[in-house]
């Protein structure tokens, strides 16, 4: 089989922004689950709540383009990735599951709201810490033997995935934080905004962590962020991200818009952006390249295709259903 | 209760399960979004107040029957790499791509606009709010055209290429693999039966609260529109599994003899057999009834058309033919109480009686959820079908699976079981809570709070006069008391 080398590049960025757009989008939904118990039960639920509840749908969608077009686009990835972290993909399911039947369910059962608040966190906290353990099972590698998975049971649980497991979770809670400080007022914003010092602390002390770990986890990790000349082109991507985690926490303190969220979002950028310099241009280490993977040019071509034409229209819709629920979250603002 | 499971036969039990639970969903919310957007047409074109009463009292329900198919079809797109992985490496090229498509052009409509609908009657005005609705309508529908491509295209593989590393490849043209030999029929038949599900959901919901207040307007409004959709639409969705049968017959000839109960070759005309118990050991229709040549004469039009049996077929490719023959019965059989329903319901409009006949009204509610039984048994018939096959004469399902132990499936079937059973159980509670309520004048959309009158944004909350929500269950005294 012919592989366009450069079709097949686009295509691994396509994947990664599908990856990117669903981790910042849904990474704060997720986090208000995450921290959902430390609202006050009543209306500080109800309008973190409300805050997502029109989008939350859309968000999730883009975890179904990754997985979608990691099908589609990298076929062989896919059937690989998923047997081997089995246990977490399906407790992921499952957890999303919980999280999205809780936003209808809450409003209909008063009598057991609590339990679906409590299914609203449990699942997204078991949903997030499953797609960074994943995370930290493709970057620690994925034994592959003859076009098929061949580890054992439990290779995904490690010391190291645990920490990406953890360094998500409070990655994601600072996204629901920050993006609560823009959506709530008054004493609710005030109470976010502390939740959302303590998430970024947590999150740059776990990024911080994984990236060490990443150095020592296998020669060439180190090779790429440690020698010359590759680290002129590593370099900027701690620096910038801790540029941005200074501004981030003084951001915390005084504003009281979006500010703190786009920070957040930018440090998930440079997050990604490091993980690419980790990863490339293998999308399951240590074995497969994005090239090994591939699917065949007809493919590439025939859903690049339908990205060009879909990609603009997704963008315009998604930010005009954004901009309709924009503003700060009233007591009872959806009706 | 698992040790004598293998692992293949728990992945199959395991797709079995996720697909028919999720598919429930769908099945409700194409025909459903569909019937929103008439109704929020309707209310727009007329201004009469009881089509958006309607609609709001539908959408309430959709909410939650829409979030159920989300969550239970984002497990479908992960399963075939988790438990599937060989099926999904060797086939990605070909239908990976489809999906892609139908993430692209219908998951983000429908998603993206789905909050506008729900939440956004009061934000955007009446016509962009409508413009949301079909939107997410057509998503619907898209979504329905890319997955029964997929479908179609592992029934009837055509187009592909076979590569050097064993996958298989698209060939020159995707309008091939796309448009499938059974894919139009199986579209066609798929999406009727949606809308029928749908039409017998708010039929038999109209007639429950016709049974109790036939003077009820909205009532009556929501059966006899239902009743219309099954007095035409029925007809048609038998011809159109009739359609869809002569297509299997051509291309997939196994699954008609399986859904025939013919073990015999017939060489003067085949008998249809109307019941029977299929012995697959002997090769035979116990106690079978049977209108001799009545079998040629559907599938041939013609009484003494031979007919292929399964004795001319090797042990090893025949489908599981007790399952087959007993769901394609049980889909028929309902198909045709279908159109019995609504023949009956044209008799009484004729005669002015249609909310008259507590009868008839009785027969409705019996049979709103038959649309689901239908079209699980429609699906059972052509996926065990095509059995042993995943991807028909090319690759078998034996062969597909992931190289996981049976204790790893067997934990995941039992959680989804529990979960799907707890979750989806008191999803369809609450609906069913909801279908209770009478649709009345003046009725709420879909509510999000219960804390007191609208307010805006930075007014400080009176002393709570809390008027509940008409439409949640009740709280329990505890949190009735609990000072909020």
């Amino acid at each position: 089989m012919d592989v366009n080398v450069d079709l097949t590049t686009i295509w691994a960025f396509i994947i990664a922004f599908a990856v990117f757009a669903y981790v910042v989008m849904d990474g704060f939904d997720l986090g208000i689950g995450i921290l959902f118990p430390t609202f006050d039960v009543g209306p500080e639920r109800d309008r973190a709540m409300n805050s997502i509840a029109p989008v939350w749908d859309g968000n999730e969608t883009w975890l179904v383009l990754g997985g979608g077009g990691l099908f589609a686009a990298f076929p062989l990835a896919y059937s690989v990735v998923l047997p081997a972290t089995y246990p977490l993909i399906i407790a992921m399911l499952l957890g999303l599951v919980f999280r999205g039947v809780a936003f209808e369910y809450r409003w209909r059962d008063p009598g057991h709201r609590r339990y679906w608040d409590a299914a609203f966190t449990g699942g997204s906290l078991v949903a997030a810490m499953a797609q960074g353990m994943t995370l930290g099972a493709l970057l620690q590698g994925i034994e592959v033997v003859d076009r098929s998975y061949a580890g054992s049971w439990f290779d995904w649980l490690t010391p190291y995935t645990l920490l990406t497991g953890l360094g998500t979770v409070a990655g994601y809670a600072l996204l629901g934080a920050t993006w609560l400080v823009w959506k709530l007022d008054g004493e609710s914003q005030h109470h976010a905004r502390k939740l959302g010092k303590r998430a970024a602390w947590a999150t740059l002390v776990l990024l911080g962590g994984v990236s060490l770990y990443n150095v020592f986890l296998n020669a060439e990790y180190a090779e790429r962020w440690l020698t010359a000349p590759e680290i002129y082109f590593a370099a900027p991507v701690p620096i910038l991200t801790a540029v941005i985690a200074i501004m981030l926490l003084r951001a915390l303190s005084v504003d009281r818009h979006s500010k703190p969220f786009w920070l957040s979002l930018a440090l998930f950028f440079f997050g990604m952006a490091g993980l690419g310099v980790t990863m490339w241009p293998y999308v399951v280490p240590p074995g497969l390249t994005i090239w090994d993977a591939a699917a065949p040019e007809r493919s590439q071509i025939f859903m690049l295709v339908g990205v060009a034409i879909t990609m603009p229209l997704i963008s315009g819709y998604t930010a005009w259903a954004y901009w309709v629920f924009r503003g700060k979250v009233a007591d009872e603002g959806y009706h | 209760m698992f040790e004598q499971l293998d692992a293949l036969l728990l992945a199959r039990i395991q797709f079995a399960f996720t697909v028919s639970f999720h598919f429930i969903f769908p099945a409700f919310s194409i025909g459903l979004a569909s019937y929103l957007a008439v109704l929020e047409g309707l209310w727009l074109k007329t201004g009469k107040p009881i089509y958006l009463d309607l609609f709001k009292y539908w959408l309430k329900i959709f909410a939650i029957a829409f979030a159920m198919g989300v969550v239970s079809g984002i497990v479908m797109s992960y399963q075939f790499g988790t438990n599937w992985s060989v099926f999904s490496d060797i086939a990605g090229p070909v239908i990976g791509p489809l999906m892609a498509y139908e993430v692209l052009t219908a998951f983000f409509l429908e998603a993206g606009f789905l909050g506008v609908m729900l939440f956004g009657m009061n934000k955007v005005g009446k016509k962009l709010h409508f413009a949301a609705t079909l939107m997410v309508a057509i998503g619907t529908f898209i979504s329905a055209f890319w997955i029964l491509s997929v479908n179609s295209w592992m029934q009837t593989p055509v187009g592909y290429e076979i590569g050097a590393n064993g996958q298989y490849l698209p060939g020159e043209s995707w309008w091939d693999i796309v448009f499938n030999p059974s894919f139009p029929y199986r579209l066609v038949h798929t999406v009727i039966a949606a809308y029928l599900t749908t039409a017998f959901v708010v039929g038999g919901v109209g007639a429950w609260h016709l049974l109790k207040d036939k003077a009820n307007l909205h009532a009556r409004k929501m059966f006899s529109m239902a009743m219309w959709m099954a007095a035409i639409v029925a007809p048609i969705q038998i011809f159109a599994g009739d359609m869809h049968g002569l297509n299997t017959l051509e291309h997939q000839p196994q699954k008609v003899m399986a859904m025939e109960g013919h073990f015999e070759s017939h060489p003067y005309g085949a008998p249809l057999i109307l019941f029977g118990i299929p012995n697959s050991e002997e090769k035979r229709v116990d106690y079978a009834i049977q209108i001799p040549k009545a079998s040629s004469l559907i599938l041939k039009h013609d009484l003494n058309a031979p007919l292929a049996g399964l004795d001319t077929i090797p042990d090893v490719e025949e489908p599981p033919v007790g399952i087959v023959f007993w769901s394609f019965r049980i889909m028929v059989g309902i198909g045709f109480a279908m159109l019995g329903l609504g023949v009956w319901s044209l008799l009484a409009r004729f005669r002015k009686k249609l909310y008259d006949w507590p009868m008839l009204h009785r027969a409705a509610l019996v049979m709103a959820p038959s649309g689901f039984v239908a079209v699980i048994a429609g699906w059972i018939t052509t996926e065990v079908g095509r059995q042993p096959y995943v991807i028909y004469n090319l690759l078998r399902t034996a062969d597909a699976a992931s190289p996981l132990d049976a204790p790893a499936v067997a934990a995941s079937l039992l959680a989804f079981v529990v979960v799907y059973f707890a979750v989806f159980g008191a999803g369809v509670w609450y609906i069913l809570h909801l279908m209770h309520k009478p649709p009345h004048a003046g009725e709420y959309g879909v509510k999000r709070g219960d804390t007191g009158p609208i307010r805006t944004a930075g007014i400080t909350p009176g002393p709570s006069q809390n008027p509940g929500d008409p439409d949640t269950l009740p709280r329990t005294h505890e949190e009735a008391t609990d000072g909020r």
